[in-house]
């Protein structure tokens, strides 16, 4: 048999670890041994999740920083939840209608990445940031205004008016209503859907990085210029990771949606899309398991600091300020090592001492 | 004369931007950053202000000036204990660190003053002058905001292009190997320009709410991001730059608010910024800078 690469071995690992968890998770649910608060946040971790493995192929793979990744999943929140209203009655079997939703809500904030990507990609460092930071925020404006509703004769839409204006024949339904959002969604969304979600998401993400088309991407991350003068397709390999990420984004957005009962377009903001860069950079950049144990952590420690109440929030940033410290600052982790080694003999040393004495 | 009006106002809004960008521009200059918690300073300014000028019922220029002393201290303690270890760190951990000192930042405000708005008194009244026989009315703080920006803009193109301390920003910002060889203390000259910064987003923070009143913690955040954009609008680095994106940003939100719709109005900025990106990639009058290999 032949011993399996490295490569291979680290993904089975990934697959492996989030599997377990899972099934850690329902044996927890079924033995009753779990809060009923966490348990709500169960389907927002997998969501988030997802979106911290997904800007990790934008931050982390192909090196550009995103500021806008809530948008995209705003897109698929939104048209995901059109959509599996609008086929309530042509699908009426709950998993496949969600199925088909959270396809739809991936593909369409798929779209929306090409499309912003094809000029934006073009730029570089932090005027790339600012100006995905700008979409993001557009795309929140402008779901604000939008009015969507749907009736036998199909999807009526209609922008910068009201639902009124939207001229729905009886039986009608408005789904997005402006400001309001979307509100009374059938809460679909479950814990096995969003573990089956962050399998293929990881399926997706890992077999690209492990590609011809990922290491080109990996190279253009290093070294532009280089990876150009040796014929590899700028615009075409960076766009391809933004549209992924993107579609990916959208994937979460879906099933974080229909998890609730009402969503709002402003919950997908700026602060949305920096908690999620948060968690990769905090996981690491370009390291996916990083990125799944990072988003877990952090969306359960604010639920942990509950008992500290109005403090936890100033806690969460001192925490955050203090690891980016630690990991980063010189002089601390001089220190640290230097704790580390002057401890570890000195250990060793006693260990000999007792051993003289004894 | 509506014409004229939103003119005026939209100059005042961007004035406020104009100031508030400088102070990112300033840093972003010399510490190649993104300083996210900016925002929060001016907040913090203007809570100053508030407190001074109606708890403590001192006058307003004390309380300006307060508000300024408070901001500088706590702009020269964040740069200390947050960014100066980070140094030689890879930028995305200094902006994660910028993130987490804004949240610090909001989250302590809104456990020592709540969340619950505070109505901020202008700190010159609500007095506005008619012109026109009433046709067209501006609020003297409109006129003040507008006169400040001039003033400072003035102030610091002669202090960066003048004086001794002017000078060591202006190279650091070039090359901080060089300038620490030339003799030039470079931590000292980093602080000093985080000290200015803050002190410009006091005074911003004052101006913003005596226009707009209403105080919470997040108060600074989207007024933040907003002058953040004008700072890369304008060219990010350029201190004319700032001044010309903060005003051009001001005057398109108050003619898109005015003339094509309220609600859209943040879009049509951010849709103007991102089509000058795509034109001139480095704003307005940022550098063009030609990669060599």
């Amino acid at each position: 048999m032949k011993i399996m690469r490295k490569a291979s071995r680290s993904k089975v690992i990934t697959y492996g670890l989030v599997a377990i968890a899972f099934i850690i998770v329902q044996l927890l649910i079924s033995s009753g041994n779990i809060s009923s608060s966490l348990q709500g946040q169960l389907v927002p971790i997998c969501a988030y999740v997802v979106m911290a493995v997904s800007l990790n192929l934008t931050v982390g793979v192909l090196g550009e920083l995103s500021l806008g990744h809530a948008g995209f999943m705003s897109v698929g929140a939104f048209t995901g939840v059109v959509a599996c209203i609008s086929l309530e009655s042509i699908i009426p079997f709950t998993i496949l209608r969600l199925t088909v939703s959270i396809i739809i809500g991936a593909f369409s904030a798929g779209v929306a990445g090409t499309l912003i990507g094809i000029p934006v990609l073009r730029l570089e460092g932090d005027y790339l940031a600012i100006v995905t930071l700008a979409f993001g925020e557009i795309i929140k404006n402008i779901t604000n205004c939008l009015y969507v509703g749907v009736d036998k004769a199909g999807l009526h839409v209609n922008f910068l008016t009201d639902a009124t204006s939207l001229n729905l024949s009886e039986g009608g339904r408005v789904i997005i209503d402006g400001p309001m959002g979307i509100s009374g969604i059938t809460k679909l969304s479950t814990f096995a859907m969003g573990f089956a979600l962050i399998m293929v998401t990881l399926f997706i993400v890992l077999n690209l990085i492990d590609s011809r088309s990922g290491r080109a991407i990996m190279a253009l991350r290093d070294n532009r210029i280089a990876a150009e003068s040796v014929g590899i397709h700028v615009t075409k390999y960076k766009l391809m990771a933004f549209a992924t990420s993107a579609a990916l984004a959208g994937a979460a957005g879906a099933l974080y949606a229909m998890n609730y009962s009402t969503i709002i377009a402003s919950k997908f903001g700026f602060n949305t899309s920096i908690l999620i860069l948060v968690f990769v950079v905090l996981g690491g950049l370009g390291n996916i398991r990083g990125s799944i144990i990072a988003a877990t952590v952090l969306t359960i420690l604010p639920e942990m600091l509950r008992q500290f109440n109005n403090y936890r929030m100033v806690i969460y940033a001192i925490v955050l300020v203090l690891i980016m410290l630690a990991t980063n600052d010189d002089n601390l982790k001089g220190f640290l090592s230097n704790l580390r080694n002057r401890l570890l003999p000195s250990n060793l040393r006693k260990g000999k001492k007792g051993a003289e004495n004894g | 004369m509506t014409f004229l009006s939103f003119l005026i106002s939209g100059l005042s809004l961007g004035s406020v931007y104009a100031i508030i960008a400088l102070g990112y521009t300033m840093v972003y200059g010399i510490a190649k950053m993104l300083n996210f918690a900016h925002g929060d300073v001016i907040m913090v300014g203007a809570y100053v202000c508030f407190f001074a000028t109606t708890r403590w019922d001192l006058p307003p220029t004390v309380g300006v000036l307060l508000a300024m002393v408070v901001c500088t201290a706590l702009g020269v303690l964040i740069e200390r204990l947050a960014y100066k270890p980070l140094r030689s760190a890879p930028s995305l951990a200094v902006i994660i660190t910028a993130i987490g000192v804004s949240y610090f930042l909001q989250n302590a405000a809104q456990l020592l003053w709540t969340s619950n708005p505070k109505v901020f008194t202008s700190v010159v009244g609500n007095s506005s002058i008619k012109l026109f026989d009433g046709g067209l009315t501006i609020s003297v703080i409109a006129i003040i905001t507008i006169i400040a920006c001039i003033i400072i803009m003035a102030a610091l193109t002669w202090f960066t292009g003048k004086t001794k301390m002017g000078k060591a920003m202006r190279a650091c910002s070039e090359d901080k190997g060089a300038a620490q060889l030339m003799g030039i203390d470079v931590n000292f000259t980093i602080s000093v320009t985080f000290a200015i910064g803050s002190a410009l987003a006091a005074i911003a923070g004052v101006l913003l709410c005596s226009a707009y009143p209403t105080l919470m913690p997040t108060t600074g955040a989207m007024p933040g991001i907003k002058a953040f954009t004008a700072a890369v609008f304008g060219g990010i680095g350029s201190i004319p730059g700032a001044m010309i994106g903060g005003l051009l940003l001001g005057i398109i939100e108050i003619f898109g608010k005015g003339y094509i719709s309220t609600q859209l109005s943040d879009a049509i900025v951010f849709a103007v910024l991102i089509i000058t990106l795509l034109v001139k990639p480095a704003g307005l009058l940022g550098k063009q800078t030609t990669e060599k290999v």
